[in-house]
């Protein structure tokens, strides 16, 4: 029996983890996935939003803001990636200009610092490359870009080595309230999991979820958003996040730098029906570059790396739904954009609302927080000789791209949860992520994986389950 | 520069190219060589292509990958060049004559040598789907064709059972061959453009002799599948080479293996500040293959793609023996005018991009791709100004084989037009 089952192991079922691992609490977190941060918490734009485009009004409004600088936090204490670039809204013309002031004035009520409208000039001094036709612009110097998953898994792996429990590959089917209790039905052979109260942090399908356990009282509307990554060797194309102004026929594109310092543009916005359907199209790819050469106009897509889509969890009522939504259960449900920024002020959130409904906070005697990453690129040149010295497996490059060494790829597996497929790998180490996209280290990091767990490599997949990349031994 | 390098040259890669680089820097009178490899072994990718069909303009007779390797790797060992294995370069610098180079290894840890040249010999990769953008899913099952040729061939595993292949580059045929000898079956080969991007006796050997389609002036438009590939759409594509509505047809396959170009891998020369012709994708470089920055050379895939390995070797050896003039002082180079070299009408790209005008004691050999295809007979020009100083005839011309013309000393010698543009007959 747990006290709390997070039903999505996603950004803002581990925050929420996270947050309460610092309690007298048992924890269960289910992930229907082999790993967390397997939905939209993979794939989106990985930025932190400064809090200027939501309503105040809004649940979206009130949460950015301190999830922005919690975020902040949490990256430094977790040495998660991330950079504080700073954003900029750009005007094309006078009527933009004037949605500016809107945001502007939004982004004060929300709470946001440093915000300053400037000239198109002035715009054009801090990037180079922007269009001439740049009219005035936003100036947001909170906003910064993240490493998304790894944000997810640090704040999932802290919660995991303060005994919460993470169940992976477990697809909650069914669930009943029986007496004070909730009866999570997985499936399985087992009789069900048993929790006191449950939170839905599903993402896509938390509409399922809570009708499950109330009467229907949303709807999500999957939303596709397509990407290119773009390589790096396309030189200092943009230091900071740009947004188009949002008009009413549309949002248009972002263009950012990634941590890794490649490039990311898109997302388009796309409503369908296969809530799995990440799939990329040629008509969304194209309408995308095109929109973002108004922004960048010397921007290249050949230098495309990997084109990627994630589906968001929008709602019809365009906000998050928080809600103590029936006795024990609590609604994290349609957390679309800013959700990854504001996943710990809504974990702060629902901490409060469970304490409300009855769920007891006693702060454990002994936590263990922070989290350190050894990566070979950050270590100072003076520094190297003597820490391979001392671990000579960050001696070996395996990924050529982006300088990633045998030592990063072991000490991955040996993190609280560790990487089950390559792609699980590639989201941990940071292999295969350049432009090579592992054609050369993927045979490579396949065989460590193998010696280091022991596992058969035909055993070993890509990326989810099912997804094998061997068929078989030659000459069998 | 008063300070004396550790070696007289380093050679950065440890395949075809360095391991001819090395010996005749050797030969030519250099002793203090190193070569730097990032693998466990010499030998680069000719260690995974099993296949026979390498040497005969080097050796005289068919050789394999390994087989040919292991004869370019005795010539290192008789000679007695220190080699680092499994050692990476992490950086390469410029320090106004000598150069610097940062390596790394397990066994030797992070240290820097000096060098007062550097062969740059690293290969090149495999064009990915992320850079020709095709559309659908991601699901596993998708690999290039050189991946799936190291696990079929090095690791012992098959890659998959009912394979279709984009691009019709060498190794993609290479590998219809090899899988299906694997027990898999290949559905077909799709290319986008109108003629085969292989050489013709790839497509024979290897598609034909196993009755494998070759659809060209088709393109998979779409790959499908949530955790393993299960299907593709391919189309036939226009001039525009965009899909064609109406053509589409869906091939039931569990893999796609994609053989849709190759990339020098630059990375290094870059940092250095080397300048690179967006053509071959290389460096920029003289006839003795130096590049813009004076005592570093570039030779083999680093410096522009090749079709056989036999080129590779007599290039890297004319590169290793420039080398050891720049370090014996034979040549001095430097302040001799330049005669750029232009690609012209139907040229890909040209190599070397700059003449050193001076003493001209050998032909120059210069490589160059055609940019399309001509199954009739035609001619290749040299023009200096307007008057064409050299004339080759060809029976055809395939962009997918590299070749090239040799400029006499004398022709050289008479060149009075600030540059040289070869071009194919229109």
């Amino acid at each position: 029996m747990y006290d709390l089952a997070i039903i999505g192991a996603g950004v803002i079922g581990s925050a929420l983890a996270y947050t309460l691992s610092a309690y007298d609490l048992r924890i269960l977190l289910i992930e229907k996935e082999n790993d967390v941060a397997m939905g939209a918490s993979r794939a989106n734009t990985a930025l932190i939003h400064a809090g200027f485009d939501p309503l105040s009004e809004s649940l979206m409004g009130q949460l950015n803001v301190e999830g922005m600088r919690r975020c902040y936090e949490l990256c430094r204490e977790l040495d998660v990636e991330h950079r504080n670039t700073g954003a900029m809204v750009l005007a094309f013309s006078k009527e933009e200009e004037e949605t500016l002031e809107v945001l502007f004035q939004r982004g004060l009520a929300n709470g946001c610092r440093g915000l300053e409208i400037i000239s198109g000039q002035a715009a054009r001094e801090k990037e180079p490359h922007l269009s001439g036709e740049v009219f005035a612009a936003l100036w947001a110097p909170e906003a910064g870009v993240i490493n998304p998953w790894e944000f997810t898994l640090a704040m999932a792996e802290v919660a995991v080595r303060n005994g919460a429990e993470l169940r992976l590959n477990t697809e909650v089917t069914g669930l009943a309230r029986e007496g004070t209790v909730w009866r999570i039905e997985t499936g399985g052979e087992d009789r069900g999991i048993r929790a006191r109260f449950l939170v839905n942090a599903a993402g896509v399908e938390s509409d399922r979820i809570h009708n499950m356990a109330a009467p229907p009282a949303f709807q999500i509307l999957p939303t596709r958003g397509q990407y290119y990554l773009l390589d790096r060797t396309v030189g200092p194309l943009v230091h900071s996040i740009l947004f188009n102004t949002p008009t009413r026929a549309g949002k248009g594109v972002t263009v950012s730098p990634t941590i890794h310092d490649n490039f990311l543009i898109g997302p388009d916005s796309e409503i369908i029906c296969d809530r799995t359907d990440t799939g990329v199209t040629r008509s969304a790819l194209d309408e995308i570059a095109r929109l973002a050469r108004r922004i960048i106009p010397s921007l290249d897509v050949r230098a495309s790396i990997r084109n990627f889509a994630g589906v968001r969890a929008n709602s019809c009522h365009n906000d998050f739904f928080i809600d103590m939504a029936a006795e024990g259960f609590l609604d994290l449900a349609a957390i679309k954009s800013p959700g990854l920024t504001a996943a710990p002020a809504i974990a702060r959130l629902a901490r409060d609302l469970l304490e409300e409904a009855g769920l007891s906070m006693t702060k454990k005697e002994k936590w263990t927080g922070g989290r350190k990453v050894v990566r070979f690129k950050e270590i100072p040149e003076a520094e190297r000789e003597t820490f391979i010295r001392d671990h000579p497996l960050y001696g070996r490059v395996i990924c050529r791209c982006e300088a990633i060494t045998e030592g990063e790829i072991v000490a991955a597996m040996q993190r609280e949860i560790p990487p089950v497929s390559v792609d699980r790998m590639k989201r941990r180490a940071g292999t295969g992520m350049g432009r090579c996209q592992g054609g050369f280290c993927g045979p490579r990091v396949l065989e460590i994986m193998a010696r280091e767990t022991g596992r058969d490599p035909l055993e070993i997949e890509e990326d989810g389950r099912g997804s094998y990349i061997l068929t078989g031994r030659t000459k069998e | 520069m008063a300070m004396n390098p550790d070696y007289e040259l380093v050679v950065i890669g440890g395949g075809p190219a360095g391991l001819g680089a090395a010996a005749a820097a050797y030969d030519a009178g250099l002793r203090r060589i190193l070569l730097v490899e990032r693998d466990l072994e010499a030998g680069g990718i000719l260690n995974q292509c099993i296949h026979n069909g390498f040497g005969l303009h080097i050796f005289k007779e068919e050789l394999t990958g390994p087989e040919y390797a292991g004869r370019i790797i005795d010539e290192i060992r008789e000679r007695g060049i220190a080699c680092l294995f499994d050692t990476m370069v992490l950086s390469l610098e410029d320090l106004g004559g000598v150069k610097r180079i940062g390596l790394m290894s397990m066994t030797e840890g992070y240290r820097h040598v000096t060098a007062a040249t550097v062969v740059l010999a690293m290969g090149c990769r495999e064009r990915t789907r992320g850079a020709i953008q095709t559309p659908g899913t991601r699901p596993s099952g998708i690999l290039t064709a050189g991946t799936a040729q190291r696990y079929v061939n090095m690791e012992g595993y098959q890659v998959g059972r009912r394979v279709i292949i984009l691009g019709s580059g060498d190794i993609g045929l290479i590998m219809a061959r090899r899988m299906t000898l694997e027990g898999a079956r290949v559905l077909a080969c799709v290319e986008i453009m109108p003629y085969p991007g292989g050489l013709s006796r790839n497509i024979v050997q290897c598609l034909e002799d196993f009755g494998i389609p070759l659809l060209l002036s088709h393109t998979i438009s779409r790959i499908e599948g949530r955790r393993r590939v299960e299907a593709v759409t391919v189309q036939k594509v226009g001039e525009d080479r965009r899909p064609i509505p109406g053509t589409e047809e869906v091939f039931e396959v569990d893999t796609v293996l994609l053989s849709v170009g190759l990339i020098p891998e630059n990375e290094l020369s870059r940092a250095a500040g080397i300048k690179m012709d967006p053509l071959t994708g290389g460096p920029y470089v003289f006839e003795n293959l130096e590049t813009s920055i004076p005592g570093i050379f570039a030779c083999g895939n680093v410096l522009h793609v090749h079709d056989l390995v036999d080129h590779v070797t007599k290039e890297s050896r004319r590169a290793g023996k420039a080398a050891a003039e720049r370090v014996l002082g034979e040549k001095a180079g430097g302040d001799a005018p330049v005669i750029p070299l232009l690609p012209g009408p139907g040229m890909g790209y040209v190599l070397p991009q700059k003449i050193r005008k001076e003493d001209f004691e050998d032909s120059i050999r210069v490589f160059f791709r055609v940019r399309e295809p001509r199954m009739t007979p035609g001619r290749i020009l040299v023009r200096d100004g307007e008057k064409v100083i050299l004339s080759a005839r060809r029976p055809y011309m395939l962009p997918g084989e590299m070749d090239y013309v040799d400029l006499k000393p004398e022709i050289l010698s008479a060149v009075t037009g600030d540059h040289l543009t070869l071009a194919v007959e229109s």
